[in-house]
C-alpha cells in the first residue's frame, strides 16, 4: 500500500453504508457505539421489568401479576442489568476509547470484536424470549429462580432456565472474545513511550477487568452446563440423590459472581480519577498507588467467593476465612477513595455534569462499600443475608456505583464521540432526579432488610407497607428520569453546540489531541508520548 | 379563612408525617432480640454501623469542605502540577489503608470472632433437639428428644411430636381477590395453622433439612437462619429467653410460593410447654386410633376438603383446575379418575396412591408430611369433587398398607 492511499484513507472512508455498515464493521468506533445503543436499550428493558415489580410491591396484595410472573421478572432483570446493560456499556467505553487513549489505530482484533458484539443480541433474545412463547402457550414463561440459578430449584424449573443458560454461554463467549481482544491491544498497541505505568487509568481498570473474565466465565459456563446435564441428561452434579451437593453449584456460581461485581466496577473506577483530573485542572493523585490497588482487588476479588452464602452451613474455619478475606478488600477500598479525594483537594473544581454524576458517585459508592463491609461479618449477615438490606447494598454497589459511574462516562466522552455539546441544564437535571430517587427508592430498603422483609416476595406483610410505598413512587420517578438521559443523548447525537477537540478545559490525554468527533480511523500516524 | 385552612392542612401533614415515627419505631432496627444469638448480632450491627457511620462522615466532611472551598468560580487555584515522590505517595496512601487495617481486623474481627464461634456452637449446653423441614411451601417440625442435660433439667421430652406447619391467611386473600385483612392475633401472610412451641430458656439444638429444593428457616428475633438443603442436614440453635410468639418467613428463593411459608413460633413458659407436650402426645394417641378404623366416604370428604385446601390448591387451585403447564388440572386428569388398586390390592405405578405417596418432579412426595388419614382423605376428595366423581373411597388402613 503506497503512503498516498494512506494519507487519501481518512476522508474517503471506503465501507458499507445503511444496515450492511453496521453488520460487517470492524471498526472500534461503530462497534463501540453498537455496544453502547445496545446497552441503553437493554437498560430501559431492564428497568421497565423492574418497575413492573416495583408496582406489584406499591401496597401489600396481589394486584398486577402472580407470583410466577413475578420470580421471572427478578430474575431477568438481573441478568439483563449485569450482562446486557453495564458489562456492554463498559464494553462499549472499551472499544471506542481503548485505542483512542493509547494512540492505536484500532482495537487488535477486529474481526473477533465484530463477533463479540453480535453475539449479545441474540442472547438478549433468548433471555427475553419464553415471555413471548409463555403468550403462544409454548412453555411457562422465562426464568423463575432469580439470576442466581440455585438448583434444586432451576433444575424443577421450565424452559426458561434452559433458555437462559444457553443466552448465559453467549455472553459469556462474547465476553471473553471482548477480554482477549482489549488485553492483545494492550499489550501490543499502545504508543511509542507508553509505558504499562503510563496507561489511563480506565485502560488499567480494563486490563485487570479482562483477565478477571476469562478466569472465572468457564467457571461459570461449566457450572451452567452441569446445570443443563442435571436437568436433562440423567447426571446429578447437584443432586444428593445421586452423589451431587446443592451448595456446589454456589460455590461455582460465586467463583464468578463475585469478581463479576469487580469485573463490572473496574471499569468505572477507572473513569473517576480521569473525569475527577479533569474537572479539578489537576493531575489524579497516586497513580501508582491506584494502579496496585487494582491488581489487589482483582486479586482479593477471587478469593472470597462464600461471603454469599454464609448461611449456607459452612464449617467455622472457612466463615471465618471469608470473613476476614471480604473484610481485606476495603484496605485497597480506602486508597482508592484517598486518591479520588486527594485529587479534587485543592484543585479548581469546576461542576459540568460529568463532575456531578463522579461526586455523586462516590459518595453513593461509599455507602454502597461501607454496607459490604458490615455485611462481611458473618453473624450479622445471618440476619442481613437475603433482606432487602442486601438488595439496598448491591444497588448502591451496582446502580450507583455501576450505573452512574458509566453515565459520568457518557456525559464525559459524548461530546468526543459526537461533536457536540450536550445539553448541560438536562444533564444536571437528570443528575439530580437519579440522585435523589435513587437514595429514595434503596434508603427505604435498609430498613425494609432490617425489619425483617426477605427479598424476593410478591406479597409482603403489612409492617412493610409504608416502606415498600416510598420506595415503589421513588423508583417510578428514578425510572422516568432516565428518559431525560436518552433524550440527551439522540439530541446530543443529531446536533448541538460544536465541541472543541479539547471538549474540557483541563481535560488530558490522546483521546483529547484528536478532533471531535475523531475521524473513522484514527491515528494513521503514530503519534508518541514523552 | 385560608390561613385556617392552611393551618390545618400543615397540621394533618405534620401528623401524617409524624405518625409513622411514632409508631413505628422498632422498625429503623433489628426488632427486639429475644436469644442470645439475636442479642449479639444487634450489638455487634449497632457498633459496625456506628464504625461506618463515622468514616462516612468523616471522609463526606473533608470532600464537602473541598468542594465548597477549591472550586473554581470562587477564583480558587489548583496546586502546582507537582507530582509527590513516591516516597511521599506511599506515605500518605499508607494512612487510609493502616486505618481500616485496625478497624476491620481489630475493632471490628475481634468481636465478629466470638459471634460466629457462638453462632455455631449448637450442641454444647444443647437440651433438646428439633428437625425442621422445609417443603414447597410448608414447614415441618419434629421434636427428636430431649438431651441428657434437657432430662437432667426436667425439661418435658416431646420426642414423637411432629406436624406440618402451613399459612393461615385464606386463599382468597393471598391470591388478591379480597383485600389483606389483618389482625394483632393473625397478622396478614404471617400466620399459619399448626405454631412451633418451644420451651423458654431452652437451648434448642436445630436440624434443618429440605425434602425439595433449598429453603431458609428465618425468625428476625431469633438472630438465626440457616439453610434447609435436600439430602443434607445443617445445624443451627436457638434459645428463647422471653415468652412470646415470634414470626419469620422463608428466606431463601423457593418457587412460586417463597412469600407464602411462614415461619411462628409460640415461646412458652416451661409448665404450660408441658402441657402442650401433653395435649398434643394425645391427639397423635387419637390420631393413631383413627387410622385403624373404617371412614364414611361423607367423613373422608369432609378433612379431604380441609388437606386439599391446605395443601394442594396453591398448585391445583381450589377448583381443580390447576395452572397448565406447569401444574396439571386435577379435573378429569387420568390420575385422578384411573383405577388405583390391582386385584392384590397393591397400588399401580403412576395411579392417585403413587403420585401422592411418592410425587413426581414439581410435585412433592406426600407421604412425608400428611399421615395416614390425612392422604386417604385428600385421594377421596380429588376423586369425588372439584368435577370428579370416580366413586371410590380410599381408606387410611389402605395408605398404612401402601407405605409399607
Amino acid at each position: 500500500m503506497s503512503t498516498t492511499t494512506v494519507a487519501h484513507h481518512d476522508e474517503h472512508t471506503d465501507h458499507p453504508t445503511g444496515i450492511m455498515r453496521w453488520l460487517t464493521t470492524t471498526n472500534h468506533k461503530d462497534i463501540g457505539t453498537m455496544y453502547l445503543t445496545f446497552s441503553l436499550i437493554m437498560f430501559l428493558v431492564g428497568g421497565s421489568m423492574i418497575l413492573g415489580i416495583r408496582a406489584e410491591l406499591f401496597q401489600p396484595g396481589l394486584q398486577l401479576m402472580n407470583p410466577d410472573f413475578f420470580n421471572q421478572l427478578i430474575g431477568v432483570h438481573a441478568l439483563i442489568m449485569i450482562f446486557a446493560a453495564l458489562m456492554p456499556a463498559a464494553t462499549g467505553f472499551a472499544n471506542w476509547m481503548i485505542p483512542l487513549q493509547i494512540g492505536a489505530p484500532d482495537m487488535a482484533l477486529p474481526r473477533l470484536n465484530n463477533w463479540g458484539f453480535w453475539l449479545l443480541p441474540p442472547s438478549a433474545i433468548l433471555l427475553t424470549l419464553p415471555f413471548a412463547l409463555a403468550l403462544f402457550g409454548i412453555g411457562d414463561g422465562a426464568l423463575a429462580t432469580g439470576w442466581t440459578f440455585y438448583p434444586p430449584l432451576s433444575i424443577q424449573g421450565g424452559i426458561g432456565v434452559d433458555f437462559a443458560i444457553f443466552a448465559v454461554h453467549l455472553l459469556g463467549i462474547s465476553s471473553v472474545l471482548g477480554s482477549i481482544n482489549i488485553i492483545v491491544t494492550l499489550f501490543n498497541m499502545r504508543a511509542p513511550g507508553m509505558t504499562f505505568m503510563k496507561m489511563p487509568m480506565f485502560a488499567w481498570g480494563w486490563l485487570i477487568t479482562a483477565f478477571l473474565l476469562i478466569a472465572t466465565i468457564p467457571v461459570l459456563a461449566g457450572a451452567v452446563t452441569m446445570l443443563l446435564t442435571d436437568r436433562h441428561f440423567g447426571t446429578h452434579f447437584f443432586d444428593a440423590a445421586g452423589g451431587g451437593d446443592p451448595i456446589m453449584f454456589q460455590h461455582l456460581f460465586w467463583f464468578f459472581g463475585h469478581p463479576e461485581v469487580y469485573i463490572l466496577l473496574l471499569p468505572v473506577w477507572g473513569f473517576i480519577p480521569q473525569i475527577l483530573q479533569t474537572f479539578s485542572r489537576k493531575p489524579m493523585y497516586g497513580y501508582k498507588a491506584q494502579v496496585y490497588s487494582f491488581w489487589a482487588i482483582g486479586a482479593l476479588s477471587v478469593v472470597v467467593w462464600a461471603h454469599h452464602f454464609f448461611t449456607a452451613g459452612l464449617p467455622v474455619p472457612a466463615l471465618l476465612y471469608f470473613m476476614y478475606s471480604t473484610m481485606a478488600i476495603s484496605l485497597p477500598l480506602a486508597v482508592l477513595f484517598f486518591c479520588w479525594i486527594k485529587t479534587m483537594w485543592r484543585g479548581s473544581m469546576s461542576f459540568e455534569t460529568p463532575m456531578l454524576f463522579t461526586v455523586g458517585w462516590i459518595i453513593l459508592f461509599g455507602i454502597g462499600g461501607l454496607t459490604g463491609l458490615v455485611l462481611a461479618d458473618v453473624a450479622a449477615d445471618a440476619q442481613y443475608h437475603n433482606s432487602y438490606f442486601v438488595v439496598a447494598h448491591f444497588h448502591y454497589t451496582l446502580f450507583a456505583g455501576g450505573i452512574m459511574g458509566i453515565m459520568a462516562g457518557v456525559y464525559y466522552w459524548l461530546p468526543k464521540m459526537t461533536g457536540h455539546m450536550y445539553n448541560e441544564k438536562l444533564g444536571q437535571l437528570h443528575f439530580w432526579l437519579t440522585a435523589i430517587s435513587f437514595n429514595l427508592t434503596f434508603i427505604p430498603q435498609f430498613f425494609l432488610g432490617l425489619a425483617g422483609m426477605p427479598r424476593r416476595i410478591p406479597d409482603y406483610a403489612l409492617q412493610f407497607a409504608e416502606f415498600n410505598m416510598i420506595s415503589s413512587i421513588a423508583a417510578f420517578v428514578l425510572g422516568l428520569s432516565q428518559l431525560i438521559f436518552v433524550y440527551n443523548i439522540i439530541s446530543t447525537v443529531r446536533g448541538g453546540k460544536k465541541a472543541t477537540d479539547q471538549v474540557w478545559e483541563g481535560a488530558e490525554g490522546l483521546e483529547w489531541t484528536l478532533s471531535s468527533p475523531p475521524p473513522y480511523h484514527s491515528f494513521s500516524e503514530q503519534p508518541t508520548v514523552k | 379563612m385560608l390561613k385556617q385552612a392552611m393551618k390545618k392542612i400543615g397540621f394533618g401533614l405534620f401528623l401524617l408525617l409524624t405518625a409513622p415515627l411514632a409508631l413505628a419505631e422498632y422498625r429503623w432496627n433489628f426488632p427486639e432480640p429475644v436469644t442470645p444469638m439475636a442479642l449479639d448480632t444487634l450489638h455487634v450491627h449497632n457498633k459496625f454501623m456506628l464504625i461506618v457511620a463515622v468514616i462516612f462522615v468523616v471522609v463526606l466532611a473533608i470532600m464537602i469542605y473541598s468542594l465548597i472551598k477549591h472550586r473554581k468560580s470562587i477564583g480558587h487555584q489548583a496546586v502546582a502540577d507537582k507530582a509527590p515522590s513516591t516516597a511521599t505517595e506511599i506515605f500518605w496512601t499508607l494512612i487510609p489503608f493502616v486505618i481500616l487495617l485496625v478497624i476491620d481486623f481489630v475493632i471490628m474481627g475481634i468481636p465478629a470472632y466470638h459471634s460466629v464461634v457462638m453462632m455455631e456452637d449448637t450442641r454444647n449446653e444443647s437440651d433438646m433437639v428439633l428437625k425442621v423441614t422445609g417443603s414447597q411451601w410448608r414447614w415441618q417440625y419434629e421434636y427428636m428428644g430431649n438431651t441428657d442435660k434437657g432430662s437432667q433439667d426436667g425439661l418435658v421430652d416431646a420426642k414423637g411430636i411432629k406436624f406440618v406447619s402451613n399459612l393461615s391467611t385464606p386463599q382468597n386473600q393471598v391470591d388478591g381477590t379480597t383485600p389483606p385483612v389483618d389482625t394483632p392475633d393473625s397478622p396478614y401472610l404471617l400466620d399459619v395453622d399448626n405454631r412451633l412451641v418451644l420451651p423458654v430458656g431452652a437451648k434448642v439444638r436445630i436440624l434443618m433439612t429440605s425434602t425439595d429444593v433449598l429453603h431458609n428457616w428465618w425468625v428476625p428475633q431469633f438472630g438465626s437462619s440457616r439453610l434447609a438443603v435436600p439430602g443434607f442436614i445443617r445445624e443451627t440453635w436457638v434459645q428463647v429467653d422471653k415468652a412470646g410468639t415470634y414470626r419469620g418467613q422463608c428466606k431463601e428463593l423457593c418457587g412460586k410460593g417463597h412469600g407464602y411459608m411462614p415461619v411462628v413460633v409460640d415461646a412458652l413458659p416451661k409448665e404450660e410447654y408441658a402441657a402442650w407436650v401433653a395435649l398434643k402426645k394425645n391427639e397423635i394417641n387419637e390420631q393413631a386410633a383413627g387410622a385403624d378404623k373404617e371412614w364414611t366416604k361423607d367423613e373422608l370428604m369432609e378433612q379431604g376438603k380441609v388437606v386439599y385446601e391446605k395443601n394442594c390448591a396453591v398448585c391445583h387451585m381450589a377448583s381443580g383446575a390447576g395452572l397448565p403447564p406447569a401444574f396439571p388440572a386435577l379435573t378429569g386428569s387420568k390420575i385422578t379418575t384411573s383405577q388405583i388398586f390391582d386385584a392384590d390390592g397393591k397400588y399401580l405405578p403412576d395411579s392417585h396412591m403413587d403420585r401422592v405417596l411418592n410425587g413426581v418432579r414439581v410435585m412433592p412426595a406426600w407421604k412425608a408430611l400428611l399421615n395416614d388419614t390425612e392422604i386417604a382423605a385428600v385421594i377421596t376428595y380429588e376423586r369425588n369433587a372439584l368435577g370428579n366423581s370416580v366413586g371410590d373411597v380410599v381408606q387410611p388402613a389402605q395408605v398404612k398398607a401402601a407405605r409399607q
